[in-house]
């Protein structure tokens, strides 16, 4: 099961964080900050893959986010490398080739999306068209109620 | 964020500028929040970022509480509130108005509330019992989306003690029109399985229905619940092997709609879950693992592209393979899968091949020799990571003849070693390489110095208190252990000489239990400069108070002569007045024994730390003072759990009506005194299950017993051929790295990466992969690997401390698994066992008991085997089919063993009779007899064939009984068709869920050839188990002296009416208990193990189930009790 997921800039600043298993407040401040160095100074050729405490941890950088995952000891690792991949593919595919403003700017739309894709720390859907049906039918709910100058009839989605 | 560089903001802007960015991003930026990420961006320092934040929550703050914001608005605010708090700031004034907004907003704005409260709250928090009526709300509405959003949060933030008041709920939703809804109530209840297992126990034929779902989705999602299930108990789920291995093969197959593919690669995540099932169960099972071998295979031949996400599932079948019963096509198979991994140029599959290695090396060392060159070249890998797995795998190879190369990389790596969980790990698998593997005294005291001095006051207290154990007790030569201590003193002598300030604590500690135990050894150094050192530790400004309470006492040990108690005395004066009692304990004692030189010889004899002193753990010396302090009053002590579970009760929110409740406590508070188990409560359940999740052991491949290499067995032979070019590649004298090897390595038996590998490389190879492939040949010959192995042995007698990697233990396995293995090899052999064993079945008209069950195994050599074998077919008849048939029944019908009980064991009450065994013409079976408080197992040997057997012997043994034989002379010889009937006493040493008795049989054979064979009869624990007849208040007094305890909630079997009674009856009729009382919602129960081993159990409905909470003198019987409980529970 996954642990948890934090998405993170080059420069060392949390985009996204997601926890799967209870943590207290001061722990989780802990770890990040602590894999966050730990990953940023890994060099691009290096290994994915890290054992830290008892937990193995599966990074992957797109552009300038490095997206983290923290597994457990009997998970598969290339797995979550391709559930990192798919969660970016879905990003990719709602944003329209996302970036890293994307995210800043919509990052509770990311977190929607994260929810729809994962649940309890293990993938969901695996299926893309219907990861995005699913947000797309809330979204169409919040056109309902939204004043025309909504970010998603902006963006050409809804 | 604290921690976030400057650099951040600066970078921003340049990026926020770029116009090329797609449309939402530069839209948004116009809306509340993008002004706010804008305005941030735009600052230079972190200072005024803290002021813009404070101001803006300041404004979110005076918005959120002002009655005028609608939910709209609130939701924006949320969003900003959520981005502040990312930021590190605090915003806890909002968590109120996130609960509220998820309560009252319309879809998107719930939403977003929901997201708020996952984000701000942790599961301990207060206010998430205010979202439990709005999840109800949201999971009774008849809008998808709000049922889908409440199912979300569920799953990620719910308190445990909450999982009840929606859980009718979740469960209604698995029947749910709608596969979304279906797959999303499937995780939530894998979620709550998780952490609370036992909330969810009554649905598991629930999960079944949710795993035949026609939606793939549906089924893949309780496939989550059915891997945590199987993982803690693989035997119950053995019958859907077949079912998962379908699902598999028609996944590979390609059945699954095209949705389901990834990358043109069908369900990969289904695959991997479905192999990690399949992997729990054919472990250790063939049969089992017969139904997979094929999936496997062809899993294998369809993974077989060049795309990451089948290499995930490659690795995932290799784990397989490598888990279940071994076949050798299959592992051959692994093996080069493994090879393509580890000579892969992508680093992320190299890094997966060597941990695959580490897993498969133990039992197949070929292979790492095969890849000897790339496991070098990882060694000096400038990826950390990939350095480490390296030592790990280095790690699981070392042997005599490497151990120091080894050592030396891996303290190496140590010297800069990045973290400490890296350093912790480390330096517990550098001791206990030294302590096995140690070559000389020297280099074991040098190695463990280092292991001190980096490991520090991080490392596991076992390696400094095993490294004692090993220096006192000693080895089996007086002189070699004089020896080994000596030179510790010396080395410790001229440590101390030198700088001692950096010495980690426990190394001092270490020291100065050394120097006071041993320095009279050494002649060099007299006993005042030891005391004069030690002296000085004590004045270092670092030395902690628990160092220098070591050091008081080394230096009582050593306070001889004038000048010794001159120091002895100054120094206990400066500490007799110390504020930490135990090192003024300690500085008295010094005084004391300094000036008595006749009681300090008393007190402290020399040599005498191998004694080993009887130590009363249950402290019954003390039995008179707690009575007496009782009797005048005192409060009986509670065990700290029980302390916190009553705060805990206090805070712990009921949700039962207080009406009845209360008073029924009260009265049971009367009955057993003020230490009743009333305050078993909803926590106490709850702490229950903490407990289980944390039980629950992961996929631990290291732990696994390796006795199977790629041609199946690691058999004896393979190895010993497998030695031979080991040593022609090694012509290393001494397992050094400078020795002047003759450099003729071109023999190389396995084709190595490189084509020109340094020279350098070459040897370091050498002097590593030593010794690797013929180590197992040499303990199969059992012979000791060299004089060291002494350390090894010291090592397995200290308590506590994990052998997990030693391979003196798979030898013998291998011994008996050969057999085994030979056993099922022979093909003929086997037909005609099998023919025969089908035979007696057909032809004996008993049913096996129903709790009991037999083993049997042969323990002939081979040879012996096939003549018994000829035999059995001649003597059985067994190869005319139908005729013979009808004749033995007809011979067989006056030779059922139930006429033959023992006539003063007619009438009583007795298990069925169960078939034990059969060898030639004699026929075992048993049964046990309740008779009074003795339990009697009977045991009866008929002979169907025409001749007298000669010399039967039977011997029984067990470890968790006491077997007494009560026949009047054993039988030594049995006449055609008779039987022979044998009688044992039986009484529990050791109460297990189901105790066993092993047996053998030995006998001669009409031809003269003497016969043995093993059989086994369990019988539950429950045979034991009588009525204990006593009063409520007896009951009282003695809960309270019983100390071993296990608290469980099990399920409350409903008639209807009265399920408290109805349960307890159930359990006191199926298990002989006795029921003491019954009031209200509780009732007490008691029962004896025979002879005379009390159980106490509590029982009390609570929230629809039965938290039961058992008591006794004994303490594995509580545990043992309460399974039982659970069987016949479930059962019901």
């Amino acid at each position: 099961m996954m642990r948890f997921m934090l998405l993170f800039s080059r420069q060392g600043k949390l985009r996204l964080q997601k926890w799967y298993t209870a943590t207290a407040e001061r722990d989780k401040k802990k770890m990040v900050r602590e894999l966050m160095q730990i990953v940023l100074a890994r060099k691009p050729k290096m290994c994915s893959f890290l054992e830290w405490r008892d937990l193995k941890i599966v990074y992957k950088r797109y552009a300038s986010l490095y997206f983290c995952c923290a597994i457990e000891e009997q998970d598969n690792e290339l797995i979550t490398l391709e559930v990192i991949h798919r969660f970016v593919e879905l990003l990719d595919k709602y944003f329209g080739s996302v970036c890293e403003l994307d995210i800043i700017f919509n990052f509770e739309k990311a977190y929607f999306i994260l929810d729809e894709f994962l649940m309890g720390g293990e993938i969901q859907d695996t299926s893309k068209k219907s990861v995005l049906k699913a947000i797309e039918q809330s979204d169409l709910l919040q056109e309902e109620d939204e004043s025309p100058r909504s970010v998603l009839e902006e963006m050409g989605l809804a | 964020m604290s921690y976030v560089g400057e650099k951040t903001l600066t970078a921003l802007p340049s990026l926020l500028s770029l116009d090329s960015q797609p449309g939402p991003a530069k839209l948004s930026s116009t809306s509340k929040l993008g002004n706010l990420i804008r305005g941030i961006t735009e600052l230079t320092s972190k200072h005024e970022e803290e002021k813009l934040i404070q101001r803006e929550l300041e404004s979110i703050k005076e918005q959120v509480s002002s009655p005028n914001t609608s939910m709209r608005q609130m939701k924006e605010l949320m969003v900003r509130a959520i981005y502040c708090e990312s930021l590190g700031y605090e915003a806890s004034f909002v968590y109120i108005h996130a609960i509220k907004l998820a309560q009252q907003g319309t879809a998107l704005e719930k939403r977003v509330g929901y997201l708020a409260v996952s984000l701000f709250l942790n599961e301990s928090h207060e206010l998430l019992l205010l979202l439990v009526n709005t999840v109800l709300k949201d999971l009774q509405s008849t809008n998808l989306i709000e049922v889908c959003m409440a199912l979300t949060v569920v799953s990620q933030i719910f308190p445990k003690e909450m999982i009840p008041a929606i859980l009718p709920l979740v469960e209604e939703k698995l029947n749910h029109p709608k596969e979304i809804i279906r797959r999303k109530a499937v995780l939530a209840l894998y979620k709550f399985y998780l952490i609370a297992p036992n909330q969810v126990q009554h649905i598991h034929n629930k999960f079944r229905k949710a795993l035949c779902d026609k939606d793939p989705g549906v089924m893949t999602a309780s496939l989550h619940i059915y891997l945590q299930m199987i993982q803690e108990n693989p035997e119950g789920y053995k019958d859907l092997t077949g079912s998962f291995v379908n699902i598999l093969k028609q996944v590979v197959g390609g059945k699954l709609p095209i949705d389901f593919n990834y990358h043109s690669v069908p369900a990969p995540w289904l695959q991997i879950h479905l192999l990690r099932i399949l992997s729990f169960l054919g472990k250790n099972d063939l049969r089992t693992s017969e139904l997979i071998y094929e999936v496997l295979d062809e899993s294998l031949r369809r993974a077989e592209m060049n795309r990451n996400i089948t290499y995930a599932i490659l690795y995932e079948c290799v784990k397989c393979i490598y888990t279940i019963h071994p076949k050798s096509n299959l592992l051959e198979k692994a093996a080069k899968c493994i090879g393509n991994f580890v000579l892969s140029p992508d680093i992320n599959l190299k890094y997966l091949g060597l941990k695959a290695l580490t897993y498969v090396i133990q039992q197949d060392p070929k292979m790492a020799l095969q890849h000897q060159m790339t496991i070098i070249e990882c060694l000096d890998h400038p990826d950390l990571i990939i350095k480490r797995e390296t030592l790990e795998l280095l790690f699981r190879i070392t042997n005599a003849q490497n151990v120091v190369v080894i050592v030396e990389k891996m303290l190496e790596f140590l010297q800069n070693s990045p973290d400490d969980y890296t350093t912790i790990d480390l330096v517990g698998k550098v001791a206990e390489l030294a302590e096995k593997y140690a070559p000389d005294n020297e280099w074991f005291i040098e190695t463990m110095n280092t292991v001190f001095s980096l490991g520090g006051d991080t490392m596991q207290p076992d390696i400094p208190n095993s490294f004692l154990k090993l220096l006192s007790e000693g080895f089996d030569s007086v002189e070699e252990d004089r020896k080994l201590r000596l030179f510790a003193v010396d080395s410790y002598v001229s440590l101390l000489q030198g700088e001692t300030r950096k010495l980690p604590q426990c190394f001092l500690q270490v020291i100065s239990w050394v120097l006071g135990e041993y320095s009279h050894l050494s002649e060099d150094h007299n006993r005042s400069t030891v005391l004069r050192l030690l002296e000085k530790l004590l004045d270092m400004k670092q030395t902690s108070s628990e160092t220098k309470c070591w050091i008081l006492m080394a230096m009582t040990k050593l306070c001889e002569g004038t000048a010794g108690v001159c120091v002895a005395q100054q120094v206990s004066e400066t500490y007799i007045s110390s504020m930490d009692t135990v090192l003024r304990q300690r500085a008295q004692e010094l005084q004391h024994l300094s000036q008595d030189s006749e009681l300090r010889e008393e007190v402290l004899p020399r040599d005498s730390g191998l004694d080993p002193m009887e130590i009363d753990s249950s402290l019954s010396f003390l039995d008179e003072f707690v009575s007496g302090a009782l009797a005048a009053g005192a409060a009986p002590y509670k065990p700290p759990h029980q302390r916190q579970e009553e705060l805990a009760e206090a805070k712990v929110l009921s949700l039962e009506p207080y009406g009845l409740a209360l008073p029924i406590s009260m009265s049971s508070c009367s009955i057993t005194d003020r230490h009743s188990p009333t305050p078993l409560s909803m926590s106490s359940g709850l702490s229950g299950d903490s407990t289980d999740v944390s039980h629950r052991a992961g996929l631990k491949l290291d732990g696994v017993q390796r006795v199977w290499g790629r041609d199946g067995y690691l058999a004896k032979k393979e190895s010993v051929e497998e030695a031979a070019p080991v040593q022609g590649l090694t012509p290393v004298h001494s397992p050094s790295l400078q020795n002047e090897g003759d450099g003729s390595h071109s023999q190389t038996p396995t084709p190595t990466p490189t084509p020109e590998p340094d020279r350098e490389k070459e040897q370091l190879a050498s002097s590593l992969f030593f010794g690797v492939s013929s180590q197992s040949s040499v303990c199969l010959m059992g012979k000791p690997d060299s004089t060291f192995n002494r350390r090894r042995k010291a090592k397995v007698q200290a308590p506590g401390v994990t052998e997990q990697l030693s391979s003196s233990v798979a030898p013998v396995s291998n011994a008996v698994d050969n057999l085994l293995c030979n056993n099922l090899q022979d093909s003929n052999i086997n037909s005609v066992s099998a023919a025969s064993s089908k035979q007696t079945c057909e032809l004996s008209p008993r049913v096996p008991a129903a709790n009991g069950t037999c083993n049997t195994d042969c323990g002939l050599p081979e040879s012996d085997r096939k003549r018994s074998n000829l035999s059995i077919s001649r003597d059985n008849g067994l190869v005319d089919a139908d005729s013979a048939l009808s004749e033995d029944q007809g011979s067989r019908s006056d030779l059922c063993p139930s006429s033959y009980l023992p006539a003063e064991l007619c009438g009583l009450y007795r298990s069925e009779i169960a078939p034990l065994c059969t060898a030639h013409s004699l026929e075992l079976s048993a049964c046990h007899v309740h008779q009074g408080d003795d339990m009697i197992l009977i045991i009866f040997i008929s002979n169907s064939s025409d001749s007298q057997v000669l010399q039967i012997r039977l011997d029984l043994k067990s470890e968790q009984l006491k077997v007494t034989c009560v026949s009047d002379s054993s039988v030594e010889n049995i006449k055609s068709h008779t039987v022979a009937v044998y009688q044992y006493s039986l009484a529990v040493k050791r109460p297990g869920v189901d105790v066993e008795v092993d047996g053998t049989l030995s006998f001669l054979l009409p031809a003269g050839t003497p016969q043995t064979k093993h059989f086994s009869y369990k019988l539950p624990l429950t045979a034991f188990i009588r009525p204990l007849l006593i009063s409520t208040e007896e009951y009282g007094t003695m809960w309270l002296g019983f100390s071993h305890e296990v608290k469980q909630n099990l399920t409350l079997v409903d008639d209807g009416c009265e399920p408290l009674t109805f349960t307890l009856n159930l359990l006191k009729n199926r298990l002989q208990l006795h029921l003491v009382e019954i009031i209200g919602l509780e009732g007490i129960l008691a029962c004896r193990l025979l002879q005379n081993q009390p159980c106490l159990m509590h029982c009390r409905v609570h929230a629809g189930a039965l938290a039961v909470w058992l008591r006794s003198p004994v303490p594995e019987l509580p545990d043992c009790l309460v399974y039982h409980c659970q069987r016949v529970l479930q059962e019901k």
